[in-house]
């Protein structure tokens, strides 16, 4: 608080305006209308705490807000809830100033206890929370996650709709915490009443409230009348049919049935769709915030020899991997891909050059190859990708024997130290969580997912990065946002280094509408909206 | 009679605990875990152990079983791992479309199959015959994924007489009801065909052609009768068969049953669903095969001597 007092100049400095650059919706969206999206699998939960697969996440993001949000169709932070924030200079406090305007859909306006009763029920063991361990920086975090503690201590009130969060330590990365779904604001009373029914009732502040679920057939998303963005949603009303097998959903979409197939271009049909202009023109294309790649075990040998895995990362033809599944990615140089912030722009990454490999190999002592094991996930196109990948090992006298197994077994052998030398992780591979460098650091590169059950298959942990990687997200002044972007980039071309991992590809995003889809195409690519940002887009009809 | 019902009921009720305590184990050594499931790849640790802790998957089998057990007298199937919704609630909503579709599929199976096996035998040892068995035999051995889809691209795509997919009215229940019916027409066509020739061959058949009834009232009022006897108590066995095609069919067609809940439970691991569907699955069956029982008995009065 004392920190907070004394620094309240240069806070105010770093308070957001609101106005500036705020994002301008496109000047011709008609407001009516409905759209049907469709799915193949029911909808799990629609509960913010609970709800972590891409399908329920952006429907979830239609139906709650939190603090922070993203500007339509980037990764840009933008204030939701909070009308205002400000950051104190050491990066520890954060304070949020609540909008005035906001009701939830029971119509009861929203408050700053329910802020605090959100992030506190989010947090709480009881509540089973995938996303509790996102909040792990505020003040607090470890008595609640255990149990000893009911509330977060460092989450106050201290003022009529003002709301303070203390940090245990600086993290640059918090306000993208507060846009996960994790953090959306959630009336008690209705939380309460429904209790674990609250996933199939829910109740929030967003553009759209449920009106109607009949499971394994349909939900219906009404526009909310009184919603705190002006003019928005443009939408009446959204039906996602549920219970669609793509390749129907596609038939329907020619039809003129269905708006977006929200499970996408089945694979089998994408070269006879994208090779009809009439429907190609109709399918947006964007990038995604994933990256697929080779783990190396550096705990075993021989990839416990840094040349070896130079050698291996140099041996991989990543063209002919995306041929595979028809061109739907773009070789990957980094484990950043290109739409993240932090990306090093004009690094090339390893060059395709077998002999050369080869060459590296023999002068690490293994000149006529070793054997190992490559993992990989069983379902298609995965296990065709690994025969790439063997192909080419061969290529410089590596044997390698594909284990295909079942995900869960895949994941399994990951989180142990000495069972899988090479896992390719298609299927299974990151997609972020937030838009953030660091999201794509801690659990698969950083030391705190080299442990056994993580997500660290390479088993990399190097300590001067990890040293690094908290140096950087102790910077919170948004002032200096460049400078932290830099160190991560740097924290980033230095795994390269030590190459842990052949990055291999980005998935690209391909979103199929119908003609009567109105809006930006950056709308149909959401990075954080997958499939569509259902609160910008329209229909033209 | 009372006592043979009731022998039977102790032997399915019996068979019905067998099943659950299978399916349970099974599920528990499944190499895929279904805390890692719900908490995600970003979940701490801790999260996971706290998850773990909640859902009582820390305790051994046997608890764990017996608690399910527990639950399972009083009606309770749990809760979904993910939805977190109540299994029953789950499956009540769902039971009636995948009745409805058995019952379209059973009136679809007779409906091709009686015919196709009546024609066959009146036919019997002509082209119309051998080609009925050669179609009877595609029918039976086709993948049910694949019926569906070509069904699918044909009558509703290309032809348009039928909706592609979903459900609600009748046209919905058409070709969903075909694809399933289609595996069990086969079956029907041949026991049809063979029932119907030895019917044919009796002597009171005979008796009515000589007494020069004409064709038409020989068949269908002498003939078929007796014929299909035999074939409808097999209609409850069927259900089991039914139990089994409905996951792939209901995934085709987007129909909302309990075989779509399964399908989509099995990939995430959502054991309550998996442990619920298998049990109602498993009372259906049971249930079906008590009905051909009874409905053998009936026909038949050897059985009940016994």
């Amino acid at each position: 608080m004392k920190n907070l007092i004394s620094t309240t100049a240069i806070a105010l400095c770093l308070a957001l305006p609101a106005g500036a650059e705020d994002y301008q919706p496109d000047p011709n969206a008609q407001s009516g209308g409905g759209i049907v999206i469709t799915y193949k699998d029911d909808v799990a939960t629609l509960d913010p705490a609970i709800g972590y697969d891409w399908q329920n996440w952006s429907m979830i993001k239609s139906l709650f807000d939190g603090l922070m949000d993203y500007d339509p169709g980037t990764t840009d932070l933008r204030p939701g809830l909070a009308e205002s924030y400000t950051i104190s200079d050491n990066g520890t406090v954060f304070t949020f100033q609540l909008r005035a305007d906001v009701k939830f859909h029971n119509g009861r306006e929203m408050t700053a206890e329910d802020v605090v009763y959100s992030l506190n029920r989010v947090t709480n063991p009881e509540t089973q929370s995938p996303g509790a361990g996102f909040f792990w920086s505020i003040k607090g975090y470890d008595a609640v996650a255990s149990g000893e503690a009911e509330t977060l201590e460092g989450v106050t009130i201290t003022g009529p709709s003002t709301v303070q969060i203390e940090l245990s330590r600086p993290d640059a990365t918090f306000l993208h915490v507060m846009a996960l779904n994790f953090a959306s604001v959630v009336p008690q009373e209705a939380v309460e009443a429904a209790g674990d029914d609250f996933g199939k009732s829910p109740v929030g502040t967003g553009a759209f409230s449920l009106a109607e679920w009949t499971i394994g057939q349909r939900l219906i998303f009404a526009k909310n009348d009184d919603y705190w963005r002006n003019g928005l949603p443009y939408l009446d009303q959204i039906t996602f049919e549920v219970g669609q097998e793509p390749i129907v959903a596609l038939l329907r979409l020619q039809n003129g049935e269905v708006d977006v197939p929200g499970d996408g271009i089945p694979p089998a049909k994408f070269q006879e769709v994208m090779g009809d202009p009439a429907q190609a023109e109709r399918v947006v294309e964007g990038g995604q915030l994933h990256t697929g790649y080779i783990t190396l075990n550096t705990q075993m040998p021989p990839f416990d020899n840094a040349e070896v895995r130079r050698a291996v990362n140099m041996a991989i033809n990543k063209d002919r991997i995306i041929q595979i599944i028809n061109g739907r990615a773009i070789p990957a140089t980094q484990p950043l891909p290109p739409t993240m912030p932090g990306y090093t722009e004009g690094y090339e990454g390893y060059a395709f050059d077998p002999a050369t490999a080869r060459a590296m190999l023999a002068g690490a002592g293994f000149a006529d190859g070793f054997e190992t094991e490559l993992y990989v996930m069983n379902t298609d196109p995965n296990p065709r990708i690994a025969q790439a990948i063997q192909q080419d090992l061969a290529g410089i006298g590596i044997t390698a024997v594909i284990k295909s197994l079942a995900q869960a077994n895949v994941i399994a052998a990951g989180g142990e130290k000495d069972q899988a030398p090479m896992i390719w992780s298609g299927g299974m591979a990151w997609i972020a969580d937030f838009p953030d460098a660091a999201n794509f650091y801690g659990p698969i590169l950083g030391c705190s997912g080299a442990v056994q059950g993580g997500w660290n298959w390479s088993w990399y942990c190097n300590q001067e990065l990890d040293a690094k990687s908290t140096e950087a997200d102790a910077i919170v002044d948004p002032a200096r946002a460049g400078e932290r972007l830099e160190m991560w980039s740097e924290i980033y071309m230095e795994i390269m280094e030590d190459a842990p991992w052949v990055p291999v590809f980005n998935e690209q995003r391909y979103t199929m509408k119908s003609e009567r889809m109105g809006g930006a195409d950056a709308l149909y690519v959401d990075p954080v909206s997958i499939p569509i940002n259902y609160d910008y887009v329209f229909v033209t009809d | 009679m009372a006592g043979f019902f009731l022998r039977r009921l102790a032997q399915s009720l019996l068979i019905l605990l067998g099943v659950s305590m299978i399916t349970f184990v099974l599920l528990y050594w499944l190499p895929a875990d279904p805390v890692r499931q719900i908490a995600g790849r970003s979940a701490t640790p801790q999260t996971v152990e706290n998850i773990r802790q909640q859902l009582g998957l820390d305790q051994p089998l046997w608890v764990q079983y017996w608690r399910y057990l527990g639950g399972l007298v009083q009606g309770d199937l749990g809760r979904s791992y993910l939805q977190k919704t109540e299994v029953s609630t789950l499956i009540a909503s769902r039971l009636p479309a995948s009745l409805l579709l058995m019952a379209g599929a059973i009136f679809a199976e007779l409906l091709i199959g009686l015919s196709m096996g009546i024609i066959a035998a009146l036919r019997r040892g002509t082209v119309t015959d051998q080609s009925l068995m050669i179609v009877s035999f595609i029918g039976v051995s086709a993948p049910q994924f694949v019926v569906g889809l070509l069904l699918l691209y044909v009558f509703a795509v290309q032809l348009g007489w039928f909706p592609i997919g979903g459900y609600g009215t009748f046209a919905h229940l058409v070709l969903p009801s075909m694809t399933l019916g289609i595996l069990g027409s086969g079956w029907y066509s041949r026991m049809m065909r063979s029932s119907m020739i030895e019917v044919l061959r009796q002597d009171y058949i005979r008796t009515a052609r000589a007494k020069g009834l004409n064709r038409m009232r020989i068949i269908f009022r002498h003939a078929l009768p007796n014929a299909i006897l035999p074939i409808i108590a097999m209609i409850g066995i069927d259900i089991g068969i039914f139990m089994g095609g409905i996951v792939v069919v209901e995934s085709v067609f987007g129909w909302p049953g309990i075989g779509q809940l399964a399908w989509q439970a099995i990939q995430r691991v959502d054991i309550p669903i998996i442990m619920g569907v298998t049990l109602v699955s498993a009372t259906a069956i049971v249930i079906g095969n008590l009905l051909a029982d009874f409905i053998s008995m009936i026909v038949d009065p050897r059985i009940r001597t016994r």
